[in-house]
């Protein structure tokens, strides 16, 4: 048994614990026992649940085909545009001609922007949130206990709390920057957006340390007795393992930073700089009814698209991933 | 929970003692250095934060302190008295919880019945269906706003063209004031994919024995409904519940997407004012950062009153008995 009384009992999940299975986070195929429904019953409602598709999926038909209407026709809400226009890329010229997405505002710099940090953030946070994961299931040591629940504690905790002082920290430490090494990494630059996933992240913690415990612990017996160290029964054994949760985390992640407004709000003011969340935010602001200018509408759903699609193509692609690792969380609850 | 009793029986050196010891080994050093970047960023980016920020709540903490032009000076609790007298708190939170109300249920219920349909058609059609309800939760929320603005566009929009198709004339969403709440909750109320997932894993999760036994005691479809499925999935219930009640408190981006201006903060919209837009336009528009600081703590105050009343119901009502873990 542990050397180190009492810290088994503190954290309010910790029941699903180390002498439980491994957590299956992914499986191969979705079958599991059904309830006996009769034929009536079952064709009613599946006529129910396709009425019910066709509702759920129609504002993306929608979206898809006003994003190719003219300015005349984007809110005629027809199936299909009776025009179709590209309202992407084209010749720059001022407004009553028609406007292009990409001339209008940065917009292949908010892309590459939005995808270079969602991608860096989510790879910094699932190698970060794994390592204490690790610890935390792994290594038996005094305190750890109160740790956990402390961790857990910080997943209750709204986010407004410490915005302020954290918006003014990195107020400090960009003007520190900026005097000291004339290079600025504080507000006003993309750094604040990305640099916290270096810490591990609370809910993400839990979710491979879940998974971690499911590892037998004879696997790092035997690797200890081949000599290895601490650090590289984490990279051969432990992360390998957990591959599934690792993926979750990185895909929960990407998709956090890809939604993310606020954190762009607050803290980006070159407008090159901008994430697409914010970008099209701009887009709305100067384009709708009362932005001023003549509406383009167009562009705004030409922009949400851009927005909308490549998570359709995440999700198309790690599907097994995103419903499994919702379907986790609630188990836990 | 044996680890206690085993350790409370066992003789040898007292616990303090052995706790004391514990940081003398490699294992406990090494455990830290994987500790290490959480313990930074608790301490950097949580605790300090925390602190900071209780301390900035009875201050005059403003643009001019950021700027260094005037010292930051203590006001007691001149900010707390000021959030209770300024009338757009009262406005932005009855806003806040009438979308919470609306919002919570209505997608918990949504969510419900579509898992018990799902599980209806088996497992082949249930996982393409699941998939189709799935989508619309992975739509951004600005993007949702965009949806909001047009096909919510008064007449104009798709969604009252719809409703003119079965004989109802459907409101001003966007304009009438009573109407702003409600849109942006059936806006939610479609992307309830993720509660819909998280219900239909703990309806899985209930034995399939308990609905033969209670179907041998003779007890109806809806009578096994209220008494085996419902007790056995309020674990999930609860949580959702805790979930989307925080993120009702938290209802920035759909709203701010469609309602504000980000580049014109003189102009508002009282009915879609909700608390964390306020907050936000306090502490990063205006630079109130005392004033946001209590706005803050108070949402604190609400979230922690929500959670515990949450354990509390938990430990009361929640049934977790019986679950199925494999």
């Amino acid at each position: 048994m542990t050397a180190y009384g009492g810290q088994e009992n503190a954290p309010p999940f910790a029941e699903v614990g180390g002498t439980n299975p491994p957590v299956p986070l992914v499986r191969r195929r979705w079958r599991r026992p059904q309830p006996k429904v009769g034929w009536i019953e079952k064709v009613v409602f599946v006529l129910l649940l396709l009425g019910l598709s066709v509702l759920f999926l129609y504002p993306f038909e929608w979206l898809f085909s006003a994003a190719f209407k003219t300015r005349q026709d984007v809110l005629d809400n027809s199936f299909l545009p009776h025009h179709w226009s590209w309202n992407f890329t084209g010749p720059n010229l001022p407004q009553p001609a028609k406007q292009y997405l990409f001339n209008v505002f940065p917009v292949a710099h908010w892309l590459w922007n939005s995808f270079w940090i969602s991608f860096l953030g989510a790879g910094l946070v699932t190698i970060s949130s794994a390592m204490v994961a690790f610890a935390f299931a792994y290594f038996r040591f005094p305190l750890r206990g109160l740790l956990f629940a402390i961790l857990l504690g910080t997943m209750m905790l709204p986010g407004e709390v410490t915005m302020i002082p954290v918006y003014l920290l990195w107020n400090h430490i960009g003007n520190f920057t900026q005097s000291h090494l004339h290079y600025r990494i504080g507000t006003g630059t993309q750094y604040p957006l990305w640099v916290p996933n270096l810490f591990g992240s609370a809910f993400y913690i839990f979710l491979q340390r879940q998974f971690f415990l499911g590892i037998p612990r004879d696997y790092f017996e035997a690797a200890r007795m081949d000599g290895d160290g601490y650090w590289s029964m984490f990279r051969r054994i432990a992360l390998p393992l957990a591959k599934p949760a690792l993926i979750v985390t990185f895909i929960f992640e990407v998709q956090a930073k890809w939604f993310d407004l606020i954190t762009p709000l607050i803290y980006l003011r070159d407008i090159s700089t901008f994430t697409v969340p914010y970008g099209l935010k701009l887009i709305i602001d100067k384009f709708n009814l009362a932005g001023g200018s003549i509406p383009e509408y167009q562009l705004i759903v030409a922009g949400t698209l851009l927005l909308v699609l490549p998570m359709i193509v995440l999700f198309a692609i790690f599907q097994r991933y995103f419903i499994q690792g919702i379907a986790t969380q609630g188990r836990k609850g | 929970m044996t680890s206690v009793t085993v350790n409370s029986t066992t003789p040898g050196p007292s616990r303090a003692r052995r706790w004391r010891s514990g940081f003398r080994e490699r294992e406990t050093w090494t455990a830290y250095l994987f500790l290490f970047p959480w313990i930074f960023g608790f301490l950097v980016f949580t605790l300090g934060p925390m602190i900071f920020s209780a301390y900035y709540s009875f201050t005059n903490y403003g643009v001019q302190q950021i700027a260094g032009l005037a010292p930051t000076k203590t006001v007691g609790f001149d900010n707390y008295r000021q959030l209770y007298n300024d009338p757009y708190i009262g406005t932005a939170l009855k806003n806040t919880f009438e979308y919470g109300l609306m919002m919570v249920p209505a997608r918990i219920i949504v969510a419900l019945l579509l898992a018990l349909m799902l599980m209806r058609v088996g497992s082949r059609l249930g996982g393409i269906f699941r998939t189709i309800f799935y989508i619309p939760h992975i739509t951004p929320p600005v993007a949702i706003g965009v949806l909001v603005l047009t096909l919510f566009n008064g007449p104009y929009g798709i969604v009252d063209k719809g409703l003119k198709l079965i004989h109802i004339n459907g409101p001003y969403w966007l304009t009438q004031p009573g109407w702003i709440k409600p849109t942006i909750a059936i806006m939610d109320v479609w992307a309830c994919g993720g509660t819909m997932v998280i219900l239909l894993a703990a309806l899985y999760g209930v034995p399939r024995h308990l609905y033969e036994a209670a179907a041998m005691d003779g007890a109806s479809k809806l009578r096994q409904f209220f008494t085996v499925t419902l007790p056995m999935i309020s674990p999930a219930l609860f949580f959702s519940f805790i979930i989307l009640s925080l993120a009702a408190l938290n209802q920035f981006t759909v709203a701010y997407t469609a309602f504000f201006n980000s580049a014109n903060d003189q102009q508002t919209n009282s009915a879609a004012l909700f608390y964390a837009i306020y907050l936000f336009r306090q502490a990063f528009r205006f630079f109130n950062m005392g004033f946001a600081s209590a706005m803050a703590w108070v949402l604190f105050g609400i979230s922690m009153t929500i959670t515990a009343f949450n354990i509390f119901a938990t430990k009361r009502f929640v049934f977790y008995q019986g679950e199925e873990r494999r």
